[in-house]
């Protein structure tokens, strides 16, 4: 394991015991808990700058929208935008692919033109493009996932001929919540521009674990959500190319994204108002700026380093468990493990593993197709991040032996 | 084991986890009903062979925890050669063990289920069996849902 600061004392949630027993927090793929200086954040804004944002004269509405503003730039530096602009604040990374599939989907899909996914998004960037081609006549097609226990990754040979001309759209995720692979997006993103095809990247899974740079990557859209990389709940981010954006059509219409209304009609301002209808999440977008100082105050890259290190321990220390399927690759993965016995039910594992005090998550992921295609209805999954040390995998490990203990005999 | 887990894992839920009663397509049924529990992907199938409104013979497939599997094997147990009215009426004796506690005053292995009112989440799981079945004796073609439900 690489050396790393102890920074548990930066989140007080940990600070507890959970049915007796001292909180061991492996869920943080679900949502990662938050560090003092953003719930310190939050209560701030509300204790002093609480104001509605834009439009506003007097001083507090001032503070409000330096600060809502000023996050949209922190968090357009933080992913490496070429301008703020390009940042919409959405409530998280559904909202934003939605935002995507109806407003762009709308506008260019038509009957014969693909959308091209793959067998590993998670249902909110699978179910919004089912919604866009069955509204637009346009096919949906999926990348293969390659190996019994998908350890293979995606299937690049398919990708070729799947990417046609026909292809007008590809989403795909940055880093596979169930699976924790590592998709090559830069590569994906080059082969889908060179069909002419508008990409998609889900980076809820990898925003906050890796060092993400959108102009590198070459996405047309990216989208993520606050909660899960130290930022509040009900606040995402839909990148977008400016070029893009500017001729994305509102999926939501209303206050604050128009220049001028009158009884017959309206017209929008540039983006990013014209996709934030309505009094946007500000304390909310506040948090997540302030998340990005702390992430990038431990430096992303040994974050990175510190997360895979810690889900490649927990893979080699549950190999050794008897009769244990473990999904994904072996190496190369990010910060998650997920894992299943064909004698005991993911719910039972997670039921015993609270008992213990360790949250884990157990289910299909929102990933039901992929679960259907390696033959399983539920994994159990384990979730690392910034505050989770080593010792916390042999908790787990001893708790899974007592688990398959008692239900094996 | 803390106490609530040992009572949620009683020595019968466990059995029937291991050994599951009734369990495969039941080649003489004349209804069938599917279960789902979108929270967790538990899903169970009901097969009943009616002869009028009496269930002469049942059966369950599926997959999902040791509770939600239990609990359909059980209630194999229990349903068969009842009526619609007597399952309707044990399965509101069941509900109320499972979210209540409150274990039955005649002596009966549902009682086993009383462990599941500490685990709300867990309630659904050992429901899911009895909606798909309830679903099977009045003939709905709708899939059962433990969304649908107010439990």
């Amino acid at each position: 394991m690489p050396a790393w600061p102890d920074v548990r004392a930066d989140f007080p949630i940990l600070h507890q015991q959970v049915n007796g027993k001292p909180l061991v927090y492996l869920d943080s793929a679900a949502t990662a808990q938050k560090p003092r200086a953003v719930i310190d954040a939050l209560v701030r804004y509300y204790e002093r700058d609480n104001s509605n944002v834009h439009r506003g004269l007097h001083a507090l509405s001032m503070r409000a929208t330096d600060a809502y503003e000023g996050a949209r730039t922190r968090v357009a530096k933080f992913i490496h935008a070429a301008d703020p602009a390009e940042v919409i604040f959405t409530r998280g990374t559904t909202e934003s692919i939605n935002l995507v599939a109806h407003s762009w989907g709308r506008a260019h899909l038509k009957p014969g033109d693909v959308v091209l996914a793959t067998e590993m998004e998670h249902h909110s960037n699978l179910v919004p493009w089912q919604q866009a081609a069955k509204a637009s006549g346009a096919t949906l097609r999926y990348v293969p996932v390659l190996g019994a226990n998908a350890e293979g990754g995606l299937d690049l040979a398919a990708l070729d001929r799947l990417l046609t001309p026909s292809v007008k759209l590809f989403a795909f995720t940055h880093i596979s919540n169930t699976l924790g692979t590592v998709n090559p997006a830069a590569e994906l993103c080059r082969r889908a521009r060179a069909v002419g095809a508008v990409t998609v990247v889900d980076a809820a899974q990898s925003v906050g674990h890796v060092p993400l740079d959108v102009q590198a990557l070459g996405c047309d859209f990216l989208a993520f959500s606050g909660h899960k990389m130290c930022g509040p709940t009900g606040i995402g981010v839909l990148y977008g190319r400016r070029a893009l954006l500017d001729k994305l059509a509102p999926d939501e219409t209303g206050g604050g994204m128009v220049v001028s209304v009158d009884y017959e009609g309206a017209s929008w301002k540039p983006a990013p108002e014209r996709l934030e209808a309505g009094t946007p999440d500000i304390a909310g977008a506040i948090g997540l700026g302030v998340a990005c100082d702390y992430l990038e105050g431990l430096d992303r890259a040994a974050i990175a380093r510190h997360d895979s290190g810690l889900a490649r321990l927990a893979y080699e220390k549950l190999s050794t468990l008897p009769n244990i399927r473990l999904l994904g690759p072996a190496d190369a993965r990010s910060g998650l493990v997920s894992f299943a016995f064909p004698d005991v039910h993911a719910h039972d594992v997670v039921t015993f593993a609270d008992e213990d005090g360790i949250a884990l998550r157990g289910g299909h992921h929102c990933n039901q197709p992929l679960m259907r295609k390696l033959g399983l209805t539920s994994t159990t999954r384990a979730s690392f991040y910034v505050y989770n040390q080593p010792g916390e995998i042999d908790a787990l490990v001893s708790s899974l032996q007592r688990t398959l203990k008692f239900f094996r005999g | 084991m803390s106490a609530d887990l040992t009572e949620l894992y009683q020595q019968v839920i466990l059995d029937h986890n291991r050994r599951p009663r009734n369990r495969g397509r039941l080649p003489t049924a004349n209804r069938v009903a599917h279960g789902d529990n979108p929270s967790c992907g538990d899903q169970c199938d009901v097969f009943l062979q009616l002869d009028g409104d009496r269930i002469k013979d049942i059966s369950f497939d599926g997959s999902g925890c040791a509770i939600s599997q239990a609990s359909a094997s059980l209630m194999t147990t229990q349903l068969k050669g009842k009526t619609a009215a007597e399952a309707e009426a044990l399965y509101k004796k069941f509900h109320e063990i499972v979210t209540t506690g409150k274990e039955p005053e005649e002596i009966s292995d549902l009682a086993a289920f009383a462990g599941v009112h500490t685990f709300p989440a867990r309630i659904k799981c050992a429901t899911l069996g009895w909606h798909a079945a309830l679903n099977a004796l009045k003939g709905d073609a709708a899939p059962a849902t433990t969304e649908s439900h107010t439990d």
